[in-house]
């Protein structure tokens, strides 16, 4: 009896938790090595496999996930609009070509230093980006993000001449395209600083969902909205330069997992963004699954089956017949 | 009482406000009328720092509106304005709730709570209150702002043309709701109004603005009469007297 | 005049075809002369190519932003050519006969193209949501053909992942007589369509009162698009805003949307763009791979001068 009375928006949150333990757990069983959970208990190889490897590869897209769907939302708060992402403003092109002046001209630095680079680069392509995006009239919610990609692509382009230019497309290739088959243990811990992203988002989530009711609103109610602009562009611009230094780019997870959650649950987000961490952990860890299975031994990078599965949710939420008339 | 001393403003070239010089007394409901483009909004938007002053200087209860901390302020002044969008996917409830926002910095209280439900019941929005923003109809999503305006609990209420899309039942309920908060609870209400009519009805105090300028400050019967009024608008019109208050034919 | 600038543009086209020809002309003359008018006919045809397909499909969608390589058109070719080895094999579609596997491509593109683009055409949406669906199109046929392409052999993905690029300098050859009769036949037409194409660009509304049957026409007009742009993936592979750079450089020469003017206009500055841009870089800045990402850039930001400047109005 205890099960029905539990409330929709509880069961909701109890099945997004099994969902994401499952694909958790069926993350570190998937793999080329030799491997079973069942004997980690009894085989240090095994165990060994787990620590270095395949845990964590897991906790990598958790964290790439969770991080990437929270930068998505901020992002659509702070452009009120609900079609653009890290990667479709500009954001991930200007990390990668900031990584990528990084690597050039200090070449001797350390890579938390390199992240910092890239999130300067970030920042200032995604300012950029606002600014130009707040002149677009507002009555053509499309060409923001239409405007965006195009904005992304140039950028690109000057990165990808840059590389080609220095002799470094292969590393420009690693950072476009994310893929977590290259993560191992020592290699993906700058990654918590996502974690520490989406605990700031949920400590500020009703200031965010004011944000989104527009700026004439939000100083009514007493926010600082300049103040908030900026720290949400800064938790924007760090996440995207952390997961395009660690696993390279993903696309669309940003832009998914929000518009579905809120489909489903509302824009209160005291209420909807841990779901919205969770759901996107749970989407990057099932296409690098799927990447993982589909043509095993091979691995398919988790930015190609993004590209095909983000690509299809986002013309479906163009095209889907809105709730009401 | 709210003090505007020599507030002008223009936009790049185009001057909007020329050297306004008004007070609004605390308690009571002032009406702000004039044609399009005669700058009342702008007005309103720089009494609620919206927009930063450029000249001048606006006080409310003696609390500058460019140097009180904006949280403060937002415990003292509350603003809606025209043809305000709700993208989020709200409940009407949710929504009304974040009005109390300046209060308890988003944890709502038993006693926040018992506000939203007044604001609720006030506006007749409490068989609305668990739906979504984006189900509702033009004019109770209109409502919903106008409840969450309220229930953010300032003693000045500023509200820029809240009659749009309200039907004639729901336009007459709003201004009796306002008028009965300005006379029970002491509270200030600024209100812009197209319909001189209702401002005639439910007002204390009209203030009549054109290019820019205040033209006309007085009493319903003080400025509803057919010279001020051509004044105003640009055309003559009859003024009857119903019910002791002026009635304008302006239709006719 | 819009006659005397289309003299000068055929003037500066030979000009930059002459130069391609003859600069640093070294060695064994008639060897190199040969395989420089091989290249110079492929050039020729791309720029013609897209240069009609641009003004038709900017003409029949009634905008100056949309471009077919913008809507995704030459990233769906590159996937069809993909899906097509995917099903076949890789033995089995190189023994394909090629003027059978052409034809066959530039059919499922046409297919596709119009199942596409038709219902877009006929509900007339929102031109800011066409465009997004476009982009996001491309992005996805993007990925489909990378996925394809690791899912036929993963170690040869270099493979596909360099028909990605544009590139101008090795173009294929083997296409050249079947992409030449395509190019010939979509100039032919398009040039007997242009006085149609003039009332086509007043809206299906205005067109439909002039007697025009929209729907037929618009298919008939796609359908042309879409063999102009296989003709031209086929050749160099996809460019997105070369299009779109050409097309708004013509109309700001020419003054003019009439299409008896501004379809040789256009052709004749991709041209221009094409074969003085290669002689440039290859001669001048030793250097000719760079020309695809230059016109890329340029193009690209050009595209969102037009999305603000556009919208401002």
């Amino acid at each position: 009896m205890t099960i029905i009375s539990v409330d929709t928006p509880t069961r909701r949150r109890l099945v997004a938790g099994l969902g994401l333990a499952i694909l958790f757990l069926a993350s570190l069983s998937v793999g080329v090595g030799e491997f079973s959970l069942a004997r980690v208990v009894n085989d240090p190889e095994a165990l060994q496999l787990l620590l270095i490897s395949r845990l964590p590869r897991t906790l990598a897209a958790v964290l790439a996930g969770a991080g990437l769907a929270i930068a998505g939302l901020i992002m659509q708060t702070l452009a009120q609009n609900r079609f653009v992402e890290p990667s479709t403003a500009g954001t991930a092109q200007s990390a990668e070509l900031g990584i990528l002046l990084a690597t050039l001209l200090l070449p001797a630095a350390s890579l938390p230093i390199k992240t910092l680079v890239a999130s300067g680069a970030a920042m200032a392509g995604t300012s950029v980006f606002l600014m130009t995006a707040h002149r677009l009239p507002p009555t053509q919610p499309f060409l923001v993000p239409l405007f965006g990609i195009v904005y992304g692509g140039v950028i690109g382009a000057a990165a990808t001449f840059a590389a080609w230019h220095a002799d470094l497309l292969q590393f420009l290739s690693v950072w476009t395209n994310g893929d977590f088959s290259g993560v191992l243990r020592g290699r993906y811990e700058l990654l918590w600083f996502a974690a520490l992203t989406v605990a700031i988002a949920w400590l500020v989530a009703d200031r965010l969902t004011i944000m989104a009711l527009g700026r004439d609103a939000s100083i009514g109610l007493g926010i600082n909205h300049a103040r908030m602009m900026q720290l949400g562009l800064v938790v924007v611009s760090v996440i995207s330069a952390l997961t395009v230094v660690v696993v390279g780019m993903i696309p669309f997870v940003g832009l998914v997992v929000p518009n579905i959650v809120s489909r489903l649950m509302g824009d209160n987000l005291r209420g909807t963004i841990v779901c919205v961490a969770a759901s996107g952990s749970g989407l990057v860890l099932g296409c690098d699954i799927i990447g993982r299975i589909i043509r095993f031994p091979y691995e398919i990078p988790v930015g190609t089956v993004m590209g095909v599965v983000g690509g299809l949710v986002f013309l479906w939420l163009l095209f889907r017949r809105p709730d009401h008339a | 009482m709210i003090r505007i001393e020599n507030v002008s403003l223009r936009y790049r070239t185009t001057p909007i406000l020329h050297d306004i010089d008004l007070t609004i007394p605390k308690g009571g409901v002032t009406a702000l009328i004039g044609p399009n483009g005669a700058g009342k909004s702008s007005l309103l938007s720089l009494i609620a720092r919206l927009q930063p002053l450029q000249t001048g200087s606006i006080t409310i209860d003696g609390l500058g509106v460019d140097s009180t901390p904006s949280p403060e302020l937002a415990k003292v002044v509350a603003l809606l304005r025209q043809d305000s969008v709700i993208a989020s996917r709200l409940r009407v409830r949710e929504l009304v709730g974040f009005g109390r926002f300046p209060h308890g910095r988003g944890r709502l209280t038993q006693e926040d709570c018992n506000i939203v439900n007044q604001s609720l019941r006030q506006l007749d929005l409490t068989d609305f209150a668990d739906r979504f923003m984006e189900t509702l109809s033009g004019g109770q999503r209109q409502r919903a702002l106008v409840a969450m305006t309220l229930a953010q609990g300032t003693d000045y209420i500023l509200l820029d043309e809240p009659l749009n899309n309200l039907d004639m039942y729901y336009a007459r309920t709003l201004m009796q709701a306002l008028r009965a908060i300005a006379d029970e609870n002491g509270k200030t209400v600024v209100i812009v109004l197209h319909d001189i009519n209702q401002a005639s009805a439910y007002a204390d105090r009209i203030v009549a603005m054109k290019g820019g300028r205040v033209v006309g400050d007085g009493t319903p019967a003080a400025i509803f009469t057919p010279d001020v009024l051509e004044g105003i608008f640009g055309f003559r019109m009859r003024v009857e007297t119903f019910d002791g208050k002026p009635l304008v034919l302006h239709h006719l | 005049m819009p006659d005397r600038r289309l003299i000068a543009l055929g003037v500066a086209a030979v000009a930059c075809m002459v130069a391609f020809l003859l600069t640093g002309l070294r060695g064994n003359i008639a060897f190199v002369l040969e395989l420089r008018a091989i290249k110079l006919a492929a050039l020729l045809q791309v720029g013609v190519s897209i240069a009609i397909s641009t003004v038709i499909f900017q003409t029949v969608t009634g905008n100056r932003i949309l471009t077919p390589s913008i809507m995704g058109l030459d990233a769906l070719y590159l996937f069809g050519q993909m899906l097509m080895v995917f099903l076949l094999g890789g033995i089995g579609y190189v023994s394909l006969d090629p003027w059978l596997k052409f034809g066959v491509e530039i059919l499922t593109l046409m297919a596709l193209a119009c199942t596409l683009l038709l219902p877009m055409l006929k509900r007339r949406l929102d031109m800011g949501l066409m465009l997004l669906a476009g982009v996001i199109l491309g992005v996805l046929f993007r990925s489909l053909h990378s996925l394809l392409a690791r899912l036929i052999d993963p170690n040869e993905f270099a493979v596909a992942q360099s028909a990605s690029f544009a590139n101008f300098n090795a173009v294929r050859s083997d296409l050249l007589i079947f992409a030449t009769l395509v190019t010939a036949g979509a100039a032919v037409l398009a040039w007997r369509a242009r006085h149609i194409l003039d009332i086509v660009s007043l809206g299906s509304d205005a067109a439909t009162s002039l007697g025009i049957s929209w729907v037929r026409t618009v298919t008939g007009l796609l359908l042309l698009v879409s063999g102009s742009v296989a003709v031209s993936t086929a050749l160099v592979g996809p460019v997105a805003f070369f299009g779109l750079l050409v097309v708004a450089l013509a109309e700001r020469i020419v003054d003019t949307r009439r299409h008896a003017v501004l379809l040789p206009a256009a052709a004749l500055i991709a041209i221009v763009v094409l074969v003085g841009g290669q002689t440039l870089f290859q001669h001048a800045l030793g250097n000719s791979s760079a020309l695809s990402v230059v016109i890329e850039f340029i193009g690209g930001i050009l595209f969102l001068l037009l999305l603000i400047l556009g919208s401002r109005r």
